[in-house]
């Protein structure tokens, strides 16, 4: 027994000095895959690697915040750093999973684009919600401005909107004549619930789709189905350069959205993981993911930094943010609920 | 001699008795070496299966997270009048429960409290990061963070979220809340969507039961009468669909649907439809009633199919041997002996039908979510655990109603998988 017991006991100690020596050097970053990983790993993986010599362990996620609570509960913290979405920052900054972020060592929230510096998560990237329509439907100009998706008499023909209440409802009071700025203000109120999906019901009966997967809007568009359809920025640009399609993007009163690095409470490279996301919070550094794809990046001196054929594709292009919202992931925690059920409803009648 | 016979009597009752007891006991040890031998079976299941369901469904009651969050603030609330403004011993105790919990706990709570009142889920986790720092005098300190402390009928809110349990979920699940007062009323026109969603579900299960027994019995006994490889080839067919995937299924059925898909641009080149106004059989029910039908015809064939290979051939050439014409041998004989068949494929269908939501949210216009997309919406997008489990006990009782209800007219012994 006892024997068992020293064999045991240094067999977990040499596991432990390995893990140890293994932990040094090596940082597990966690992010949604696909082409939205591989843009990380060319801007910022690969170049960080061969900067500190680190070794960059990549992980994939889907968001369930589940699991990355389980880990800190538990302490098994295997994930360094995270991608995450400003819903999971918030809910982990309430509930105490994530470590707080510290700006000091980041340049200071000033240096970053509205609502990018989160407490506990900082943003890398912002993706926009736009609107997008076929050129080829409207071969004497398209529409420009968000209350043109809801003007069915000057762009007549079906369109598609995102399942759920979730920027479709500001998208309704901005083009009632509501300013971007104010849009929760007035989304706050109970009148302004009800002026929104007043503003709604002019287009439900030319609303053919109700997507509810990123996918679809393009399709839509391709398949003729619709005319113009809501859309995440990223996907219509794809569908431009990569299929060829003549879709054009309408910026005006755009909702931006951010995705954030956090890093879950007790990891054990918390010091790398700093030095992490501090070498991708660089203009130089963040700048370069842009060129992999089109999001755009959220400190001031780096929007400056993108070439400028690339920028225009941007939701942080100067053009393009004239009259833009930012998704409040506040506004939401609180109302989610409450508006789904309204909105629910209102699609069912 | 009479006393003889009497006591032969008695002996033979008495044997009679030992033997009726002997044969009970041989039964139930019988019954009892059965119940052994499906123990393993029977454990497992209750472990993994009935436990963890049954677990998951107290959650529609469970409203523990308040008395665990904020011991010293009900304590402090149970002796209030709900009408007296707050003191500072309440605000103090407020402020200790919310520096000693865990912060997981007391978001918990924020979200709890944000169902009876919009907002007060920022505004509690707002003080709760705020409060921690504070000295005393904590009154001053709470409503410098926010007025609205002031009022009583935020402490009202607090105080009523307190009990253990809580009807609160399952009545909104029926599109129900307790007024003020206690008393159960309906919600708001804007916000009761629940039990449309209850009744649409049924009607659309109901649509697809009719739809599959219109297509799937005559081929049951097309498959049934014919022989060899041609009922082979037949049964691959109806086999097909279940070797693709239910998307790949759903999005091939977008394809063929759509205004400009594989149908109706048929159609148009037929000339059988304008141009400029194509048959709408995407994105509405029609939709949803083609696409859950071709998913869900194998489950209504398969058990007709291996009732009706049952049936000898003789019965119905005997029936017309005795002179009846096809029509009522079909009615008199046929029908009735395949029923158990059409009974177990309809229960099937029925209760597979219930619980789809993929399917309606890609193909269905915006009037045909079933109760499914609601439970996940719940469970994935806003982690409200108490509605979906609500909502899923509400589905698994009507279920077990229309079970009953089956039970009664159909009898669930004369169901026959095969």
């Amino acid at each position: 027994m006892m024997r068992l017991n020293c064999m045991l006991l240094s067999s977990v100690m040499t596991l432990a000095i390995a893990g140890a020596a293994f932990a040094e050097d090596t940082l597990t970053v966690t992010s949604w895959g696909g082409a939205y990983t591989k843009s990380q790993e060319e801007a910022f993986f690969k170049p960080f690697a061969k900067e500190t010599s680190a070794k960059i362990l990549q992980d994939e996620w889907d968001g369930s915040t589940a699991k990355l609570k389980g880990m800190v509960e538990t302490g098994q913290v295997t994930w360094d750093v995270v991608d995450v979405e400003p819903s999971h920052a918030l809910q982990g900054c309430d509930e105490g999973w994530l470590e707080t972020i510290d700006y000091s060592k980041l340049g200071g929230k000033d240096a970053f684009i509205d609502g990018a510096a989160m407490d506990c998560a900082v943003a890398t990237i912002v993706f926009g919600t736009i609107y997008a329509y076929d050129a080829a439907k409207f071969p004497n100009g398209g529409p420009t401005t968000m209350a043109d998706l809801f003007d069915t008499a000057k762009f007549p023909g079906p369109r598609a909107l995102r399942k759920s209440p979730k920027t479709t409802l500001e998208f309704a009071l901005i083009a009632d004549g509501v300013k971007p700025a104010e849009v929760y203000d007035v989304l706050g109120t109970p009148e302004g619930v009800d002026r929104a999906f007043k503003k709604l019901d002019t287009i439900k009966k030319d609303v053919k789709v109700w997507w509810t997967a990123g996918a679809q809007p393009p399709q839509l568009l391709a398949d003729g189905e619709v005319v113009m359809t809501t859309a995440w920025n990223g996907r219509i640009y794809d569908a431009v350069k990569n299929s060829g399609k003549n879709f054009k993007i309408v910026w005006d009163g755009q909702g931006m959205d951010f995705n954030l690095w956090a890093e879950p409470k007790g990891s054990k490279n918390k010091e790398l993981a700093d030095k992490f996301v501090a070498f991708t919070v660089n203009p130089d550094v963040m700048a370069q993911q842009s060129k992999y794809i089109s999001y755009g990046p959220t400190l001031k001196a780096a929007i400056a930094k993108v070439p400028p054929d690339i920028l225009v594709d941007l939701p942080t292009a100067p053009e393009n943010t004239k009259n833009a919202f930012v998704v409040s992931s506040e506004f939401w925690a609180d109302h989610d609920e409450e508006l789904t059920e309204r909105f629910n409803k209102w699609l069912a009648q | 001699m009479v006393i003889a016979t009497m006591n032969d009597g008695d002996e033979a009752r008495i044997a009679d008795r030992t033997r009726v007891k002997r044969l009970g006991s041989a039964k139930s040890k019988a019954q009892l070496r059965a119940l052994l031998l499906i123990a393993p079976l029977l454990i497992f299941l209750l472990l993994v299966f009935v436990l963890p369901i049954a677990v998951l469904l107290t959650r529609a009651v469970d409203n523990r997270a308040a008395s665990a969050a904020l011991p010293y603030t009900l304590s402090a609330l149970s002796a209030w009048d709900e009408e007296s403004a707050p003191d500072e011993a309440l605000f103090a105790a407020f402020a200790t429960d919310l520096k000693q919990s865990p912060r997981d706990q007391i978001a918990e709570v924020a979200k709890r409290l944000n169902y009876y009142e919009t907002g007060m889920r920022s505004m509690l986790l707002k003080t709760a990061r705020t409060i921690r720092n504070a000295k005393p005098p904590y009154n001053a300190a709470f409503v410098a963070i926010d007025p609205k402390w002031e009022t009583p009928h935020y402490w009202t809110l607090i105080k009523n979220a307190s009990p253990p349990f809580t009807d609160y979920y399952l009545l909104a699940s029926l599109d129900l809340e307790r007024d003020a007062s206690g008393a159960i009323g309906r919600v708001s026109a804007e916000n009761a969507v629940h039990v449309d969603v209850l009744i649409r579900t049924f009607v659309v299960s109901a649509s697809v039961i009719v739809i599959c027994l219109f297509l799937g019995y005559p081929l049951a006994a097309l498959i049934a009468r014919s022989k060899g490889a041609v009922a082979n080839a037949l049964l691959i067919l109806v086999l097909l669909p279940f070797w693709t995937s239910l998307l790949v299924r759903t999005s091939a059925w977008v394809v063929l649907l759509q205004g400009r898909g594989v149908i109706n641009s048929a159609l148009i080149w037929l000339g059988l439809v304008d141009p400029a106004h194509p048959l709408d059989l995407i994105y509405n029910r029609i939709g949803v009633l083609i696409a859950m039908t071709h998913i869900l015809l194998p489950f209504m064939v398969l058990p007709i199919y291996s009732v009706m290979k049952s049936i000898p051939p003789v019965y119905l050439r005997a029936a017309s041997s005795l002179g009846a014409p096809p029509m009522s041998a079909f009615l008199r004989i046929y029908l009735p002996m395949s029923m158990p068949g059409v009974s177990a494929g309809g229960l099937l269908v029925f209760i597979l039908a219930f619980g789809y939501y993929i399917t309606p949210a890609l193909v269905g216009g915006p009037g045909d979510q079933m109760v499914s997309y609601f439970i996940a919406y719940y469970s994935n997008q806003v982690t409200n655990w108490g509605m979906a489990a609500a909502l899923s006990t509400i589905l698994l009782v009507a279920v077990l109603i229309l079970y009953a209800v089956y039970n009664r007219i159909v009898g669930i012994d004369r169901l026959r998988i095969g």
